[in-house]
C-alpha cells in the first residue's frame, strides 16, 4: 500500500534531480527546467501533505495552487530575460553572462 | 491496489523523464522530457485525489509552460552546443545527494500523524468555497493577479525591440 512517506521520498527524488541540473548545467534554459522540476517536487510533497494529514482541509491544495501562480510569473519572466541576454549577448552559457559579476 | 500500480508506474516514469531532463546532450529533448515530466506528475495528483489540480498542472505545465520553454530554445542558438554541464558537476551531484540522503532520513524517521478519513472527491467546489469563501485565502488570490500582471509587464518590457 502505497504511503505518505512513498510520495514524499518520490518529491525529494525529483527535486534533487532538479539541484543538481540548476547547479551543473551551462545551458540557462536547462537550469530553468531543473527549477520547474524543482516546484512540480514541492507542488507533490504538498499535496500529499494535505491527502494524508488534513484530507477535509484542502490547505495544502491551496497553497500548490500558489506555488503554480509564482512559477508561471517565474518562467515568464525568466525567459524574458534569457532572451534578452540572448539578444544582447549571442549566448545563453551561465558560466559566460559575467554582466553583473563583481 | 490499483492507486498503488499507477502510482508505481508514475513514479518510475516520472523520475526517468526527470533524470532524462538533466542528462540527455540534446536541449530539445530535455524539454520534451520534461513534458513528459509534468504529464506523470499530473497522473501523480489523480492518485492524491486532486482532480482540480491534475486538470490545472495539465493545462499550465504541459501546455502554457512548455510551449514558452521550447519556443525560447527555438528562438536561441544554443540548441547547437547542446546541454553541458560545468566545472560543478561533481560538488553538485554531492551537494544533491547529500540534500536526498539528508531528506529522505528526516521524513522517515519523522512519525507524521496520518489521518485515517478518506479524501475530499470533488475537490473543485470545495477548493473555490477555500479561495474565494469566508475566512479562505481571498487576499492572495487579490494579490496573485497582480504579479501576474507585473511579471507580464516585466517580460514586454525585457523582449521590446529597442
Amino acid at each position: 500500500m502505497v504511503g505518505l512517506e512513498h510520495y514524499l521520498i518520490l518529491a525529494a527524488v525529483l527535486f534533487s534531480i532538479g539541484l543538481y541540473g540548476a547547479l551543473s548545467k551551462r545551458n540557462a534554459i536547462v537550469i530553468l527546467m531543473s527549477i520547474e522540476l524543482m516546484l512540480n517536487a514541492v507542488n507533490i510533497a504538498l499535496i500529499a501533505f494535505s491527502r494524508y494529514i488534513v484530507p477535509l482541509l484542502l490547505t495544502g491544495q491551496v497553497f500548490a495552487i500558489f506555488v503554480m501562480v509564482v512559477a508561471a510569473a517565474e518562467v515568464s519572466v525568466g525567459l524574458a530575460i534569457i532572451i534578452s541576454v540572448y539578444r544582447y549577448r549571442e549566448t545563453i552559457d551561465a558560466t559566460k553572462i559575467n554582466l553583473m559579476k563583481w | 491496489m490499483g492507486i498503488s500500480i499507477a502510482f508505481w508506474i508514475l513514479a518510475v516514469i516520472g523520475v526517468m523523464a526527470a533524470l532524462a531532463v538533466v542528462l540527455l546532450r540534446d536541449v530539445f529533448r530535455a524539454a520534451l522530457s520534461l513534458v513528459l515530466c509534468f504529464l506523470t506528475v499530473a497522473g501523480i495528483y489523480i492518485t492524491l485525489s486532486a482532480d482540480f489540480l491534475a486538470a490545472v498542472q495539465i493545462l499550465i505545465y504541459v501546455g502554457a509552460i512548455s510551449v514558452l520553454i521550447i519556443l525560447a530554445i527555438m528562438l536561441t542558438r544554443e540548441v547547437q552546443h547542446g546541454s553541458t554541464s560545468n566545472r560543478l558537476q561533481i560538488p553538485a551531484f554531492l551537494v544533491a545527494a547529500l540534500f536526498l540522503g539528508g531528506v529522505a532520513f528526516a521524513l522517515l524517521n519523522t512519525p507524521w500523524p496520518v489521518s485515517s478519513a478518506a479524501p475530499l472527491e470533488p475537490t473543485t467546489s470545495a477548493l473555490a468555497g477555500l479561495l474565494f469563501g469566508e475566512g479562505g485565502f481571498i487576499l492572495p488570490v487579490e494579490i496573485a493577479p497582480i504579479l501576474l500582471l507585473a511579471a507580464i509587464i516585466g517580460a514586454i518590457a525585457l523582449t521590446r525591440e529597442k
